[in-house]
């Protein structure tokens, strides 16, 4: 696939790590995320043209009429080769996006590609809209949207309604990925009720619901010898969620950071180390072993779960491909959630 | 020991290097001649491929419209859900230059390999452009980057589409074409309620293109494949005479001691040198060949089919690594029954080959019978149809089952001239012939297949020739072509022409009929046309109907593959029309309607004629000089006569590859008749013995050797006539039909055949002078031992 190196530019190794030395931009004029952002919404929910690299993230877990549970992904990103929005054929954005649908026993994957100042993909704040060809996150406002896509085994289309507010992660909505100081801006919806149709190659299943929205920006977000990550986003029973991220040095050590939202809507982050986790069995997916059932700990929190996977091979064979699916969390806490692993190639 | 045995072996082809020299000839020859072929194919293959990856034509439906579609209309076709990818394409400096959008273009950006810094450059600032060195260096200079990719289509760069709007100074708000992908979302909304006015041009367009150059290389094919079956015999006859011949000394080996496996394995290590070294030689023979024959090839298929392909070879790993593997399977395959008879040699059993223990009449019964059943399937498939590979298919049946029929035959006209036979040596003569046929039969069937594929393309060329050469004369009946190059200018030459010439307008679009891509032109109502065309077949007045709008013509191609025949309704834009006639349109990948003017202006007024055929009525001289005022030079001027010997070209082109290619199948064919005829030689001393010791000379027997060798090859090439002419009618009926959509009527060409009958008398005599020769001075002494050693 020609546009896999695009997708390099999201993935560890990708450019030669600036350092970080508080300047305000890298060699080739983007912005770098800088601590206490100040974030204004609606605006920031669109486009940041200054940064190289952006994605607009939803994972739901869902269930049919029968209790028959589902996940949904849907990802847009942007990929930018020069910090400006640009029109026509030259503009220098690439978008691409991902979706999924992934059951117990099956697990469709379609990915789009395109240029960015024509309008053939893009996003705007007020009213909020994020499309790439027919595929579409869209409403009034970020509280109330619409999601659809489509592939050429699968579609779907539901409606979100946010339940609470957008929670910051990091320091502020300021996220560090490494001691060397790598970071992005870093925000979500951690709540969204749920529902609507799937279109499965068997015919369409009503479903319901909670979605999960993640928003990310930045212009080199990883050290050079961060190999990938693992990334958890867990909706518990108790009503709390859960946020965690190990971005995986080449060294076998993992750079962690966690965020818990308790049911009275408390947001608790922390920084590397205070939370872990832990592969505890592998999967053979496409050829290859992937750790797909962990154990997550966090003992200020009083968390100590395992998370198994809804279908062990979710995997994303797209152009850059990597784990993505629900998982089932048991110990002491119970729930459902989504794991996204990468670097696993 | 094995030193000795290995030593033993090699002091046979030192006291016998002219053995040694046809056994490693006939390999290679063989060798070359597949490789060849199968060179010029991977070469033109790679070629194609390379476009059709380029260009995402013969892969992909294409969606066009008259005046190029909006950008808008691309993203609005996006949004809705269809995966098409956009194109902007034209031509500078006489290359062609494709913008694609990487992103998106279904297959990828073709032949080129880019790793993520390359398309970053391909995406970004002043962007790359791939191509071959030859269109690259024929690029203005320009800031894009230019990058050697020599697998992109000659002629062809690729880039950007941002890139080509901007080289070629078009407005990036309009698309040429926009490429489908295979695969689309589960729903999408019909094309119309998203983009109005889109043709869609199925992927059948490009994948004619690929059918015309696959029946080209199926007729390639088909000669590396006979070219092969020659070889094998070739093969077969040196092998077995290698092998014959060193009976004895086996025997002697064995006797010394030497175990047999280790001989046996010796000369199967032995046989396996000499392929490998026969192979390379055939690989650079080949290559040789390839490389004389492709320039050829490839102005074929530029002029024929308009498909560019490099005029150049590179070495594919692919063909030489098969090249050696047909030396060494063909050595093998030949080998494998005369390791076997060494291998199951009697230690005591006389060191002589047994010309007798050969032949039998159940043998030849079984072959017959095989023949004759595969005749039959080859004409059961040609009566049930369907397509190229069936074609092919009759073609191969009709071939093996012709050639497995030819011994039996020979068999029984022997016999039947043995009846004829007065005194003994007549009848010796025959009866000997009869005697020597299994051995010869394999290179006699050689023969007759390097013969009937001799008439059978000789047949199909002249009648090819014939046809075409007068539908040339039908279709550029006009004195001068012009190219006004616009339709501006176009008009003025009608006006300034007028009363000095008859002025013939090109009136053409392009659209689809019944899902067949085709070309409307116009046919102007003047005498000429009805004088010099001629119909396939045509209702009552076809040319008053065309003029008054009450019918249209349609091409043969379209008739066929439309399902059209005369007076049913032609669905064309603006209206449905009877067919009132249908006239050949040879060389032609598209279908053709031809429409009167009136009704073609009605239904395109857009279209307006740049191009026209003059029937001069004024000295040319001043015509041309009236179209320099309107500035058109001299070099947008083309006389029928240069139009029609450069359409005549194209199509000898196409065919003096082939024509090579016959006289080196028939070269050797020759060879492996000499090959049967030398190991014969060594056996047949005994049986010729006791003939020379009844009061025939030797020079004699000679004579009476070059005789019976010529005679089977007459008869062979007698037989060869009736199966070259099924051949020929199979490519012209068949395959032609199939591959082309048009028939070709067949023609007959006499002298041809007189010609090839007395080369096939001439490679026979040729084959059988050396062993005659041989013959005619043998040592009496070695004649008599024939009766003094106990056989």
């Amino acid at each position: 696939m020609n546009a896999r190196w695009i997708l390099l530019a999201l993935w560890p190794g990708y450019a030669a790590a600036q350092g970080f030395a508080g300047l305000g931009t890298d060699a080739e004029g983007f912005a770098l995320p800088q601590p206490d952002p100040l974030f204004d919404f609606p605006a920031d929910h669109g486009p940041h043209w200054d940064y190289r690299i952006e994605w607009w993230y939803l994972t739901a877990v869902m269930e049919g009429p029968d209790g028959t549970p589902y996940g949904l992904q849907w990802t847009l990103f942007r990929s930018a080769l020069a910090p400006e929005e640009g029109v026509g054929w030259d503009a220098p954005q690439v978008w691409f996006g991902h979706a999924a649908v992934t059951g117990e026993d099956f697990h469709h994957v379609t990915e789009r590609f395109a240029r960015g100042g024509i309008g053939q993909a893009g996003v705007t704040a007020d009213p909020f809209e994020a499309w790439i060809d027919d595929w579409r996150l869209a409403g009034p406002s970020f509280d109330d949207l619409t999601l659809s896509a489509s592939g050429p085994d699968f579609a779907y289309e539901v409606s979100l309604e946010a339940r609470g507010p957008l929670i910051l992660h990091g320091e502020a909505g300021y996220s560090v990925k490494s001691d060397a100081g790598q970071a992005s801006y870093y925000y979500a919806q951690p709540d969204y009720a749920l529902t609507g149709t799937l279109t499965l190659p068997d015919g369409e299943v009503e479903v319901t619901g909670t979605g999960w929205l993640d928003r990310e920006w930045s212009s080199q977000p990883l050290e050079a010898d961060q190999t990938g990550w693992d990334w958890f986003a867990l909706d518990l029973d108790d009503g709390a969620k859960l946020m965690l991220y190990r971005l995986r040095s080449a060294d076998g050590s993992a750079w962690t950071a966690a965020t818990h939202v308790a049911p009275d809507g408390t947001v608790t982050t922390v920084p590397d180390g205070a939370a872990t986790g832990r592969a505890t069995g592998t999967a053979t997916v496409a050829g290859r072993e992937v750790p797909v059932e962990w154990r997550l700990q966090w003992p200020d929190m009083g968390i100590d779960v395992t998370t198994r996977p809804l279908n062990p091979q979710a995997w994303m064979d797209v152009a850059i491909p990597y784990w993505e699916g629900p998982v089932i969390v048991d110990g002491s806490h119970t729930g459902r959630g989504y794991l996204e692993m990468t670097g696993y190639e | 020991m094995r030193r000795q045995i290995a030593r033993a072996l090699w002091s046979h082809w030192r006291r016998a290097p002219l053995l040694l020299f046809t056994l490693v000839a006939g390999l290679a020859l063989a060798t070359a001649l597949w490789s060849g072929v199968q060179a010029i194919n991977a070469e033109a293959r790679a070629s194609y491929d390379a476009a059709a990856a380029t260009l995402g034509e013969g892969r992909f439906d294409q969606l066009v419209r008259e005046g190029g579609i909006a950008r808008a209309d691309y993203v609005a076709l996006r949004r809705a859900g269809w995966q098409v990818s956009p194109v902007i394409e034209g031509r500078l400096g006489g290359v062609r230059i494709v913008g694609l959008d990487p992103l998106t273009a279904p297959g990828g950006i073709g032949p080129v390999a880019m790793d993520e810094s390359d398309l970053a450059a391909f995406l970004s600032g002043d962007g790359a452009v791939y191509g071959a060195q030859a269109a690259l260096d024929a690029l203005p200079p320009g800031p894009a980057e230019r990058v050697l990719a020599p697998d992109v289509a000659p002629g062809t760069v690729l880039t950007d589409i941002a890139v080509a709007a901007g080289l070629l100074g078009r407005d990036p708000a309009v698309i040429d074409r926009l490429i489908v992908a295979e695969v689309q979302p589960r729903i999408v909304p019909p094309l119309d309620e998203v983009a109005p006015g889109l043709t869609r041009r199925t992927a059948q367009g490009g994948a004619d293109i690929g059918r015309l150059t696959d029946s080209f290389h199926l007729n390639l094919t088909a000669f590396g494949l006979l070219a092969f079956a020659v070889g094998i015999f070739i093969v077969h006859g040196a092998i077995g005479l290698a092998f014959e011949e060193r009976r004895p000394l086996v025997r002697t080996l064995r006797a010394l001691g030497a175990p047999l496996s280790t001989v046996v394995w010796m000369m199967g290590l032995e046989l396996l040198a000499l392929a490998l070294i026969a192979g390379a030689l055939g690989l650079a023979l080949g290559f040789a060949l390839a490389g004389a024959l492709l320039p050829d090839v490839a102005a074929t298929l530029r002029g024929l089919y308009g498909a560019e392909v490099a005029g150049s070879l590179s070495l594919r790993p692919g063909w030489a690594l098969a090249a050696l593997g047909i030396s060494v399977g063909g050595a093998a395959l030949a080998g494998a029954s005369a390791l076997w008879r060494i291998a199951r040699m009697p230690l005591l059993a006389a060191g002589r080959p047994r010309a007798w223990a050969r032949g039998g009449a159940r043998g030849l019964a079984l072959q017959a019978v095989a023949g004759a059943l595969l005749l039959a399937v080859a004409g059961g498939i040609v009566l049930v149809g369907g397509g190229l590979g069936a074609g092919f298919a009759a073609l191969g049946a009709l071939l093996v089952g012709g050639a497995l029929l030819l011994p039996p035959l020979l068999d029984r006209a022997l016999a039947l001239g043995a009846r004829t036979a007065r005194g003994p040596v007549a009848g010796w003569l025959w009866a000997d012939g009869r005697q020597q046929l299994p051995g010869l039969s394999l290179a006699l069937m050689a023969l007759l297949l390097a013969m009937a594929a001799n008439v059978g393309v000789s047949t199909m060329v002249g009648s090819f020739r014939s046809t075409f050469t007068a539908f040339l004369d039908q279709r550029l009946f006009a004195d001068l072509y012009v190219d006004a190059g616009d339709g501006d200018r176009g008009a003025a030459l009608e006006a300034a022409l007028a009363g000095r010439a008859t002025v013939l307008p090109v009136l053409i679009v392009t659209g689809e009929v019944s899902g067949v891509p085709v070309e409307i032109q116009a046919a102007r109502d003047v005498p000429a046309f009805a004088a010099n065309w001629r119909f396939l077949s045509a209702g009552p007045d076809p040319w008053g109907a065309l003029a008054s709008g009450r019918g249209a013509f349609v091409s043969e191609q379209l008739a066929r593959r439309a399902g059209l025949s005369l007076g049913e309704a032609v669905d064309l834009p603006g209206g449905a029309l009877p067919v009132v006639a249908i006239h050949a349109d040879y060389g032609n990948p598209a279908g053709q309607v031809i429409l009167g003017e009136a009704a073609f202006r009605a239904r395109f007024p857009e279209v307006s004629a740049e191009r026209f055929g003059l029937l001069l009525d004024a000295p040319e001289a001043e015509i041309r000089a009236a179209l320099a005022d309107l500035g058109i030079d001299d070099s947008a001027i083309t006389d029928q006569a240069a139009l029609k010997a450069f359409s005549l070209g194209v199509f000898e082109r196409t065919f003096s590859v082939t024509g090579a290619l016959n006289v080196l199948t028939l070269a050797v064919a020759g060879f492996a008749m000499l090959m049967s005829l030398l190991t014969l030689a060594a056996m047949r001393l005994p049986q010729v013995a006791p003939v020379w010791a009844s009061g025939l000379t030797r020079v004699q027997l000679g004579r009476m050797e070059l005789a019976r060798t010529a005679l089977l090859a007459g008869f062979t090439a007698l037989a060869a006539l009736p199966l070259g002419l099924a051949l020929a009618w199979m490519l012209l009926a068949v395959v032609n039909v199939a591959a082309f959509g048009w028939r070709l009527p067949m023609m007959l060409f006499p002298g041809d055949w007189a010609r090839l009958f007395a080369l096939a008398l001439l490679a026979g005599a040729l084959a059988s002078a050396w062993p005659a020769w041989r013959l005619a001075r043998t040592p009496p002494a070695q004649l008599l031992k024939v009766f003094a050693n106990e056989r």
